[in-house]
């Protein structure tokens, strides 16, 4: 290995490292708040990449169907525990919010050719189609369950991350898509050429690293997430909806997963099942960080991306092994660290 | 403990219809039943880890592979004897699940099915990717089994034999949990505290479990290997060990037989939903995972507990008693001579952040006396029981148990030493019975393990642990519960099974934290009556309570605490007429 190569696979891993490491923060932030592993994470990378393919292909994605779908049962579920509590007046609101809002976005998508839209417009497509995917798979999967224990919990994510995975396959088929690059151009610094691409992405995740920053310390909404994170009984006590509190931070996951997937699908291509394997590379990372601290469960992040750079040109077949294996001393690791094990 | 008669009629006929199944059933449905029966012995371990334990893991399918692997590499290279395999493959799993158990173990709960996760894609892609091992087309060729000069080949012969593991290792897996280890492990699901209070190595449990489960699955491997004569990476892969999981969740995951009742819905509903979905959906794809994924959801939100649970109710529970009658008593430990000091606390502090809850209190307890720890909600009584008896150690200071120092000591060390206690909130398995509540606390005063608890060669040690534990409840009045479920118990008696518990340890120091909140006057003159027969036997006792009525006509000694630090000490008129005290904590009563 020379150092050329040396370089290109260490812009390799970082720009991977990037992705991986938004999703490691919202894995963190959802545990925190929800004590929810988000094995699911994974799921929004793909459904946010292939939703952007499909548009750009001038196909209706799939994930129309599911938002509709979703929405029509939570406009159930809500509707029926307003009937039952006589409050009639409730229902405009719930069928609007929850089928209304689906429907218009389906039917403007039908209406609007877009495929032909330019590439800003269709990002903000797809983040419309599957952020709201988000919320409203706590909603339906993980609210009436929100008491549980962690293990409980955890086997939700595994059923909710099998279905989503089971739904990718019927929307958008075995074959895998890759979209364009947002931009050809390129730099050479010295020796080395740097994919505008590259740069694109890890600058729009550091971008996205700060905003959560300000979130979280600025915002009324972030400092709510943080009371809940750190005590969910007091901040429920101050007026903190937990229910809220865990809406929020699955649109945040949500969020972050859709638009991992779309700054992702320039870069590989990306199948319905693709998506677990990177969110899980974001655990690795999360886990470093012992699902707690923000800038260690980043740094464990680009760190697992580089790993897999490296390791896919010296043992490329072997790549997911080391991957994966390198959990073991880091959970050694965690372990000496921790004094004694406490009860979930 | 004994059989019910119906249980054991269900049983017969089971079996029976087993033995009958193989010649009465066509091939595809004999096919459909080995499998069930292979997917069972997997889902059994995870029934122990999960629904019992408490723990999870993702990864069955991957050990299943070790055991899988393990033969068809060593039986194909290398020609060994498939009867050598098996103890090979379990050895390799054992060694595996050692290793991951001991890294993950430590850390809370979600760790481990995390770590599972991350191990499971591991070995699967490492499987596909190892030339020795064939990459992702396998290994074929892989020897039928063979006993003496009859080879097991066909389906129909298979059946027999995997049945016959699954039955004995069900059976196998009841005796364990019914037994001294048993009820340690069944105390892992939310109990660890307590029972590291009695002396339980929980993280040695735990890492049995786990090791247990795996093993299990390697079995299951190594049966398939020999069923299907050819292995690949496919069957081993993370969604398999989801899908294990689905079954232990679906058929009950707190119950032995939900295993076999899982195995066989998701086998049976799968088989249904490949046929179906690809014409509904006019694709092809696994999209039975869609259907399983959705089924979890609503188990888990509806019916946690599965569907055994469901079917056992269309027959009698009945309540099985424990064979006590003539059993010999456990020996006694020999008590420490009364008036002699059992346990000195000196400038004891513990700090939670800021927080000060003991600030430098000392005191003493001697063999034979009841000490009483009083003080205003707050002050900090509880914080020094846990600390005293490890279960949350303290930040700084001394304690002398015996005269051996024990402030650093784990919660199960100290009890070893003869200290028991009780918990303010208490602390019961409440759907365990009374007694096996209770025989936890005799945990230390047994010695036989789980291979013998598994084979039933643990019966007469049981049998004394639990007449033990009948005799303390008797004792203290909770002979007509002995076999109720702890849970459907009033608080107040809960209590008292709380002190029963801790009597069974058969300590020299008892730490009984508010023992008669929640009793009527006369349980409380009948506690009493009860810690007073203990003062004379020559037990050192100390005490936590808010009944001062209770206290003062109890105590030999009274230590008043407030704001985490001692108030006042003596002797029980003396401290109701400290001025302080009545001041600080009584209020100006008097």
């Amino acid at each position: 290995m020379d150092v050329q190569i040396a370089l290109l696979l260490g812009q390799d891993g970082v720009t991977n490292g990037a992705i991986y490491a938004l999703l490691a923060l919202a894995l963190v932030l959802v545990f925190a708040v929800t004590r929810v592993i988000f094995i699911p994470q994974g799921e929004f990378v793909a459904f946010g990449a292939l939703t952007l393919a499909s548009l750009q292909a001038g196909k209706l994605p799939g994930t129309v169907w599911l938002l509709l779908a979703m929405g029509m049962a939570i406009g159930l579920i809500e509707g029926a525990t307003a009937v039952r509590a006589r409050r009639f007046h409730r229902l405009p609101l719930i069928i609007l919010v929850n089928c209304g809002a689906p429907l218009l976005l389906a039917a403007s998508l039908l209406a609007v050719s877009p495929a032909g839209l330019p590439l800003p417009v269709q990002v903000l497509l797809t983040l419309m189609l599957v952020v709201p995917l988000g919320p409203m798979l706590y909603r339906l999967a993980y609210q009436p369950v929100a008491e549980a224990s962690v293990l409980a919990l955890l086997i939700v994510s595994v059923a909710v991350h099998v279905t989503l995975t089971g739904i990718g396959l019927l929307f958008f088929g075995a074959e895998g898509s890759r979209t364009p690059a947002f931009t050809d151009a390129s730099f050479t610094v010295g020796d080395v050429v740097l994919q505008g691409q590259t740069l694109l992405v890890i600058v729009a995740s550091t971008l996205l690293i700060v905003a959560l920053y300000l979130f979280f310390e600025r915002t009324l909404y972030g400092k709510a997430l943080r009371a809940t994170a750190m005590n969910r009984t007091g901040a429920r006590l101050m007026g903190i909806s937990g229910d809220l509190a865990g809406l929020l931070s699955f649109t945040l996951a949500g969020a972050i997963g859709a638009f991992s997937g779309v700054l992702i699908s320039p870069i590989t291509t990306i199948y319905y099942d693709s998506g677990f394997l990177i969110g899980l590379k974001g655990f690795v990372g999360a886990i470093i960080g012992g699902l707690a601290s923000y800038p260690a469960a980043a740094a464990g992040a680009v760190l697992v991306g580089l790993l897999e750079a490296y390791s896919s040109f010296w043992a490329s077949a072997f790549k997911e092994v080391i991957v994966f294996t390198l959990i073991i001393p880091v959970l050694l690791w965690r372990s000496l660290k921790t004094r004694h094990g406490e009860e979930a | 403990m004994k059989r019910s008669p119906h249980a054991t009629a269900l049983l017969a006929i089971f079996i029976a219809l087993l033995l009958a199944a193989p010649v009465l059933l066509p091939e595809f449905h004999v096919t459909l039943l080995n499998y069930i029966g292979l997917y069972a012995i997997v889902t059994l371990g995870l029934v122990m880890l999960t629904g019992v334990g408490g723990l999870t893991s993702f990864g069955q399918a991957a050990f299943a592979g070790l055991g899988a692997y393990t033969t068809a590499y060593l039986t194909t290279m290398h020609s060994v004897s498939p009867w050598l395999t098996l103890p090979a493959g379990l050895l390799v799993t054992a060694i595996v699940a050692l290793s991951l158990g001991l890294v993950t173990l430590r850390l809370s709960g979600h760790f481990l099915p995390l770590g599972t996760i991350a191990w499971g894609i591991s070995l699967y892609y490492l499987f596909g990717n190892l030339a020795a091992l064939g990459g992702h087309t396998g290994i074929t060729g892989v020897p039928p089994l063979q006993i003496l000069d009859f080879e097991i080949r066909s389906g129909r012969d298979f059946f027999y034999l995997i049945w016959a593991i699954l039955l004995t290792l069900i059976l196998a897996t009841r005796n364990l949990l019914d037994s001294r280890e048993g009820r340690a492990i069944r105390a892992l699901k939310g109990g660890s505290v307590m029972a590291e209070a009695m002396g339980v190595n929980t993280p040695r449990s735990k890492i049995v479990v786990f090791a247990v489960a795996a093993l299990y699955a390697a079995v299951s491997g190594w049966l398939y290997a020999h069923l299907q004569r050819f292995v690949n990476p496919t069957p081993f892969s993370l969604t398999q060990g989801i899908e294990y999981l689905f079954m232990a969740v679906v058929g009950g995951v707190s119950h032995v037989w939900g295993a076999i009742l899982g195995a066989g819905l998701i086998t049976v509903l799968k088989q249904w939903l490949q046929d179906w979905l690809p014409h509904l959906l006019g694709q092809s794809g696994n999209f039975e995972m869609i259907v399983f994924g959705l089924l979890m959801i609503v188990v888990l939100q509806r019916a946690r507990d599965g569907v055994w649970p469901m079917l056992q109710r269309f027959w009698p529970q009945e309540v099985r008693r424990a064979h006590i009658e003539g059993v010999p008593r456990l020996a006694r430990r020999s008590l420490p001579e009364p008036g002699s000091v059992l346990l000195e606390v000196s400038d004891a502090s513990k700090r939670f952040g800021g927080l000060v809850a003991n600030d430098r209190v000392s005191f003493r307890v001697r063999a034979g006396e009841i000490m009483a720890l009083i003080g205003p909600n707050g002050a900090g009584k509880s914080t020094m029981f846990n600390g005293i008896s490890g279960v949350d150690p303290l930040t700084s200071g001394r304690v002398s148990f015996r005269g051996q120092r024990v402030e650093s000591l784990p919660a199960r060390r100290i009890a070893r030493l003869g200290m028991s206690r009780t918990f303010q909130h208490v602390r019961l398995l409440p759907a365990m019975s009374v007694i096996e509540n209770v025989a936890i606390g005799a945990h230390l005063r047994g010695r036989k393990s789980f291979i013998a608890a598994a084979c039933r060669a643990d019966r007469d040690e049981d049998a004394r642990l639990l007449h033990e534990a009948a005799a303390q409840i008797e004792r203290c009045g909770l002979g007509d519960q002995m076999y109720e479920a702890a849970g459907t118990l009033p608080l107040g008696r809960q209590r008292l099974v709380e002190i029963a518990r801790a009597l069974a340890a058969d300590p020299c120091l008892l730490l009984l934290d508010e023992p008669a909140a929640g009793l009527r006057y006369g349980e409380k003159q009948a506690l009493a009556e009860l810690l007073r027969r203990l003062r004379a036997e020559g037990i050192g006792i100390l005490l936590v309570e808010h009944d001062m009525e209770f206290v003062m006509g109890l105590a030999d000694r009274v230590v008043v605490m407030e704001f985490g630090r001692k108030l006042a000490a003596g002797l029980p008129e003396e401290i109701q007429r400290n001025p302080a005290v009545v001041e600080a904590y009584l209020g100006g009563v008097e």
